[in-house]
């Protein structure tokens, strides 16, 4: 349900600005570890999904192996996602599911950027 | 005194740069996700109004009025699947017709469109014998299609439907509405209940 209502968020207010606070997209408020494209991308595409194999976000963002390997890591390392490798047969898997931090760091941004729009269009 | 070099154009407003990220989320967020709205619970009712018009329609003393019934049948579970597919999108908060439900909707028509018009041209030219199998055939061809964009069970369905058709196109005429039976009746009960299982209704 949770998934739901993040895409139902994103596809519904994303453009029109909500109440909240007036932050500047300058200030350390902002989540700099999720604004880079691939990092926003990768969070956004598992906080939809229950999980993704690293196969899945390299054909959804459309990215080479080395640049996605070096994102989910920062993601990880930052307790954004979690990771478990196994093997399909002999094939080996990496999965990524999104933890209850990274979802938490997703609203933020969403809500720093809804806010920012909201202040500029009260100017 | 003129500038060394040009002066660049001004970066982009930061609300301009906030709706474009916003934009990137809900696109990302689109492409990511299957249409599981696809709802079970409409399959299942789908099935069983498929169960009943088998039952009515080995009844009917001449193949215009099965053919009737059937479609009829067709209409009765287009509307209740739709409106049990709204419930479930509405209830889970997803978007109905946007990303991979638009997609999914845009790939079944097709296949369905094509056989509303051969039905209307063959039933013409009274030659119906062929139509159990292509409406099973393509409505499978549609389901998998369709599924391509929805939970991974659907094209696999999709392709149980079209084995069915491929066999009713060579069966004798007393096995048509067995068929018909088995496919929009069987097979839409069945995977309904594994969809209404794994995916949440």
């Amino acid at each position: 349900m949770a998934k739901g209502r993040a895409l139902a968020r994103a596809t519904e207010t994303g453009l029109h600005g909500v109440a909240g606070g007036v932050p500047d997209a300058g200030t350390p408020d902002l989540d700099r570890l999720i604004h880079e494209r691939i990092r926003l991308g990768i969070v956004s595409a598992l906080a939809v999904n229950d999980s993704l194999t690293f196969n899945d976000l390299k054909r959804l963002l459309r990215t080479t192996d080395g640049n996605l390997s070096v994102h989910a890591r920062k993601l990880e390392d930052a307790g954004y996602l979690t990771c478990a490798k196994s093997f399909d047969g002999r094939i080996p898997r990496t999965e990524y599911r999104i933890s209850p931090t990274g979802r938490d760091a997703l609203e933020r941004y969403l809500d720093h950027m809804e806010a920012l729009i909201h202040a500029t269009r009260r100017r | 005194m003129r500038p060394l070099r040009p002066v660049p154009d001004e970066p982009p407003a930061l609300h301009e740069r906030a709706i474009d990220n916003l934009r990137f989320i809900r696109e990302t967020m689109e492409s990511a996700t299957s249409f599981t709205a696809v709802s079970g619970l409409g399959e299942i009712s789908m099935g069983v109004i498929a169960l009943g018009a088998a039952a009515l329609a080995a009844r009917q003393p001449n193949v215009e009025r099965w053919l009737a019934v059937w479609i009829g049948a067709a209409v009765l579970a287009f509307v209740s699947c739709a409106l049990l597919v709204a419930r479930k999108a509405r209830t889970a908060h997803l978007p109905l017709l946007a990303g991979p439900g638009r997609k999914a909707v845009l790939s079944f028509a097709p296949p369905i469109i094509t056989g509303a018009l051969l039905t209307a041209i063959l039933s013409r030219a009274g030659t119906v014998e062929a139509i159990p199998g292509l409406w099973l055939l393509l409505y499978g061809t549609g389901v998998i299609t369709g599924g391509a964009f929805s939970v991974r069970v659907l094209p696999v369905m999709g392709f149980c439907f079209m084995l069915l058709g491929a066999l009713a196109l060579v069966a004798p005429g007393e096995w048509q509405n067995p068929l018909m039976a088995l496919g929009f009746g069987g097979l839409h009960l069945g995977f309904g209940a594994v969809i209404a299982r794994r995916y949440g209704g």
